[in-house]
């Protein structure tokens, strides 16, 4: 018996620009991925969301302020209140956390400048169903790509969310001046996972690691694992 | 009926911009304190009246012209 392929949506926006390498690492990694257009107001029978990273309506106001209208956002929200797997990155991050779908906000790195460049990550959670295959206290190594990637929260707000262990990702050292290093983050429900890095872009040790696989190759699984649970 | 929306960080919520600033300034000559960098948002309401305007553009603001966990607003309306 063949394993079924999980099916995986791709969300598009006008300015995303990593949404093609997020759908090829995604049926690199055995899954079934198909895009999604923003203004799409059903999912095609989904097991798993992937918001994409790039500059959603060219950044207007505020990143992923405006992308968290579009019509498959509404569908998204709902997929994600029925317990649905969603994995946000970068821009998908921004979005997720504009929504309210995650806790915190995205702000201009504290440098001002761009930052391009492989950063080590320290896994915190290996109990999201996207990191099954990584081990915690694990290093990653990971490309980042943000100008606006400084996750903040308040201090209430990030006592609730460690005393609940949501930062599921911290940079091992500093990259942008985010609130103590957090570079990802879950929902309560965990269930809903947003990061910064670009695991999509480090998935063939040609690209300088394969660490990205890790983390995708487990919402694959998990999203696998609920299709065999449903059938 | 005019309204404009003037969005600002926080207080307390680090302004890199605002820094960036404040040292361009400083290096010019100018002796600032802190500046703080914001967005001015001008908008054309229809509303009947003043209240309705300004319950309008607070709505606006809650929902996507500000984020209120970094940022704060002041709405002024002026009729024309």
């Amino acid at each position: 018996m063949t394993r079924p392929q999980p099916r995986v949506g791709v969300l598009r926006f006008p300015g995303a620009c990593d949404d093609r390498d997020a759908l090829w690492a995604l049926r690199a990694l055995d899954a079934d991925a198909v895009f999604v257009w923003h203004t799409e107001t059903e999912l095609p029978n989904l097991d798993a969301v992937v918001l994409p990273g790039g500059f959603s309506y060219g950044d207007y106001l505020r990143c992923g302020a405006i992308a968290r209208f579009a019509p498959a956002m509404e569908t998204v929200a709902a997929f994600a209140a029925e317990g649905g797997l969603v994995l946000g990155i970068c821009n998908g991050f921004q979005i997720l956390c504009e929504s309210g779908l995650l806790p915190g906000v995205l702000r201009r790195n504290e440098s001002l400048s761009f930052v391009c460049r492989d950063v080590p990550l320290r896994v915190e959670r290996s109990d999201t169903p996207f990191t099954t295959r990584c081990t915690e206290g694990e290093q990653l190594l990971i490309p980042v790509k943000h100008g606006e990637g400084s996750w903040y929260a308040d201090d209430d707000l990030y006592e609730e969310l460690e005393a609940r262990r949501q930062i599921v990702f911290r940079y091992s050292e500093p990259v942008n001046g985010s609130r103590a290093d957090v570079a990802g983050v879950v929902n309560e429900s965990g269930n809903v996972m947003g990061l910064m890095p670009h695991p999509e872009h480090a998935v063939d040790p040609l690209l300088g690691s394969a660490d990205g696989a890790l983390i995708l190759s487990s919402l694959v699984e998990s999203a696998r694992a609920r299709t065999l649970q449903a059938a | 009926m005019k309204a404009r929306v003037l969005v600002r960080p926080k207080r307390g919520i680090l302004d890199p911009q605002g820094q960036a600033v404040e040292s361009s300034l400083r290096q010019l000559g100018f002796s600032v304190g802190e500046a703080r960098i914001g967005r001015l948002v001008e908008l054309e309401v229809e509303a009947t009246d003043a209240v309705s305007a300004h319950a309008d553009v607070e709505r606006m603001c809650e929902q996507l012209l500000a984020n209120p966990l970094i940022e704060s607003y002041e709405i002024e309306l002026a009729a024309q």
